[in-house]
């Protein structure tokens, strides 16, 4: 009976040796990708499991233009088949999730859109012993402010608002947020068409928070805005690329990432990160409460932590990644770029977005509304003039048809 | 089963009470609720506020929609006075733009409209301009005229094809001009048509909010934009939302109401 048990124990010392040697040891994927062997992989190869990935759109190096396709990679090494789809804005995704009217099983919203999920219990608290390259996230990002205990997130990418100008258009470079407002601007100037942006601009102007508590904040902070809106050419979301690439605008606002893309493409414009300091937005990954797929999905969310893919990621996006050891094999001309990685002094000055109440949150929207079609004076007279117009139509169109009626009796 | 059977039209109708009532009576449902499902008129009377934007709205698309009135008429008469195969050609290439997306052709013209776009470089040849026309309201009404020309040109050629071309030589060998044969004969006949025609683009016109964001540079807000707010915008609103296209639909439905009794009307005084 000894003999059997000596045997078997030499039998899992012999298993266990090289299991411990690979630990050390990378797996090849592609020729491109290697992920750490200490992982279980391939536990739900031949399973038959779909992964329902909702992401933004061009955020994740997708094979296109010579890059790598993590998302292939990924079905590649765990047999899980992954079904990506993508969205423009955290409030279509919201939109879409609240409806029901799909389930997902990862999702990639930004902070403040995060904790507003959170709040409503959307998100599934993840279970990071199945994540166990959260740890190679850099220690900065853990336990964020939209995410206290950090019991449901996992950084993806960071980015960052700033002003973007065109050299050969401004004679100063503008170089805080008030230079928005500055005349000599007037009618060149892009701003974001995106209420919660626009806002966090207003208020580091006027050294307030960029996260109101009262609506009375945010009545006084819009109206800083309405101030600027004369000098403002248009409210822009993606349109700005053709914009500030044509020329067609002297300043404007948008995401630090992104402004890498537009300088590649005009090397004219130039990139400002604001003195007063500027937003610092986090997209995470989540688990969305109606998943049923959760340690799958907590196997994608590893992956996309992994060094090859990180990398992967962020030479394809431009945007920053939130792990050194990503950061450490990036490109040159990528790691050293100012935009992507600004120092320690403009990063202190960095703000998160949270979730607003309710209150505040409608009130923003309706100012923003209110703010935007300000221009003809004169709001709600003409609204009650308008249905005064209609309901003289109305009557005058009855009247016509009893008189007709009339005539016919004849 | 004959041909006139009305079990022929039941999948229609069961398309329509899926798709078109049930819906509406969702949006009337949360226009008229708050957010726990009470009953309430806040959310139509919130809407007052916003009174700026409908008018500016409903304007716009009047604009629009007589501009594309006015030009649409002779070309619908010039068509519909062709040779026959003639007619399907020239139809072919007033439908030709709708074959590109609408999104597409509204992007173009956003560069097109631009200070350094081709229409300013083309101007600046005769020493004009440059001229700032895109986000002005001005450049909403061309998207809107561009966009929904087609749809006012084909419902007046169809109801003018129908006019016999004698009726206009007798009209003119009674002795009546030209001014008197198009107000007299050719407009009063082709009112079907015109009433169609003002429907097709009042309507999307009124709504929508696409050409407003590209040409409109964000300020020139729309009643489309609004509702777009409510759902896709940062408070995630559904009842504002519903109430302000339940007051659009009544608004349209109004407007509706006015040009086909019009029709009728007119119609009686033809036949």
């Amino acid at each position: 009976m000894k003999r059997i048990y000596a045997f078997l124990l030499a039998l899992a010392l012999g298993l266990a040796l090289p299991l411990a040697a690979s630990a050390q040891g990378t797996l090849e994927v592609t020729e491109e990708i290697s992920v750490s062997a200490d992982y279980d992989w391939t536990r739900f190869a031949g399973q038959g499991v779909t992964l329902n990935v909702y992401n933004w759109g061009e955020y994740i190096s997708n094979g296109s233009d010579d890059s790598v396709d993590v998302v292939a990679a990924f079905e590649k090494l765990t047999g899980i088949e992954v079904n990506y789809t993508t969205f423009d804005s955290n409030e279509s995704m919201y939109a879409k999730l609240k409806s029901g009217a799909a389930s997902y099983d990862i999702v990639i919203p930004s902070d403040y859109m995060v904790a507003k999920m959170i709040a409503e219990d959307m998100l599934l608290p993840l279970n990071y012993d199945n994540i166990p390259n959260f740890q190679q996230i850099n220690e900065e990002y853990h336990n964020p402010d939209y995410d206290p205990d950090n019991a449901y997130t996992v950084p993806y990418m960071l980015c960052t608002t700033g002003i973007i100008y065109n050299t050969t258009m401004v004679e100063q470079a503008p170089t805080c947020w008030a230079d928005l407002w500055d005349e000599q601007y007037a009618g060149n100037i892009l701003m974001f068409n995106n209420s919660r942006d626009a806002y966090a601009i207003g208020a580091f102007k006027m050294g307030k928070s960029i996260n109101p508590a009262t609506t009375a904040e945010v009545d006084e902070v819009v109206e800083e805005l309405k101030a600027q809106k004369p000098l403002v050419q248009a409210y822009v979301m993606d349109e700005i690329f053709d914009k500030m690439i044509g020329g067609e605008a002297a300043i404007g606002v948008y995401y630090s990432g992104d402004a890498i893309t537009m300088i590649d493409d005009n090397p004219d414009l130039a990139w400002v990160f604001p003195e007063e300091g500027s937003v610092l937005s986090v997209d995470c990954m989540c688990i969305p409460a109606t998943s049923t797929q959760q340690e799958a999905a907590e196997m994608f969310i590893n992956f996309m932590c992994e060094v090859d893919v990180g990398a992967a990621n962020a030479e394809y996006i431009g945007y920053t990644t939130p792990m050194d050891a990503v950061w450490e094999v990036l490109d040159e001309e990528l790691k050293y770029s100012e935009i992507a990685y600004p120092s320690e002094e403009i990063a202190a000055k960095e703000q998160v977005f949270t979730a607003l109440s309710d209150e505040v949150n409608s009130e923003l929207d309706m100012k923003w509304s209110e703010m935007k079609s300000y221009n003809e004076g004169g709001s709600g007279y003409l609204f009650l003039l308008l249905l005064l117009a209609m309901l003289a139509l109305a009557c005058f169109n009855i009247w016509r048809k009893v008189r007709r009626k009339n005539r016919n009796m004849y | 089963m004959k041909i006139y059977d009305k079990k022929l039209a039941y999948p229609y109708f069961v398309w329509m009470a899926l798709f078109t009532v049930i819906p509406l009576l969702i949006v009337v449902y949360y226009a008229l609720t708050d957010g726990e499902g009470n009953f309430t008129l806040d959310n139509l009377l919130a809407i007052s506020g916003y009174g700026s934007v409908f008018a500016r709205s409903l304007l716009l698309a009047l604009i629009a929609t007589v501009i594309c009135l006015i030009l649409a008429f002779p070309v619908g008469y010039f068509l519909s006075r062709l040779r026959v195969n003639k007619q399907h050609i020239m139809l072919m290439l007033v439908m030709l733009p709708m074959w590109m997306n609408f999104l597409l052709r509204t992007y173009a013209w956003m560069g097109l409209l631009s200070v350094n776009g081709p229409v300013n470089a083309v101007l600046g040849f005769f020493n004009l301009g440059p001229f700032n026309m895109l986000n002005t309201s001005g450049a909403v009404v061309l998207g809107m005229v561009y966009n929904y020309l087609p749809y006012m040109i084909l419902p007046l050629y169809t109801s003018m094809t129908k006019i016999d071309p004698s009726l206009v030589e007798a009209a003119q060998d009674l002795g009546a001009n030209t001014t008197k044969t198009l107000f007299r004969v050719l407009i009063p006949m082709s009112v079907p048509g015109i009433c169609t025609g003002i429907t097709m683009v009042f309507v999307p016109a009124v709504s929508t909010f696409v050409i407003s964001r590209m040409l409109g540079g964000g300020s020139n807000l729309l009643i489309g934009d609004l509702i777009e707010m409510q759902f896709l915008g940062n408070s995630y609103n559904l009842n504002t939302g519903s109430a302000m296209s339940l007051v659009l639909m009544i608004i349209v439905l109004v407007c509706m109401s006015f040009t086909s009794s019009f029709d009728e009307n007119e119609m009686e005084g033809v036949s």
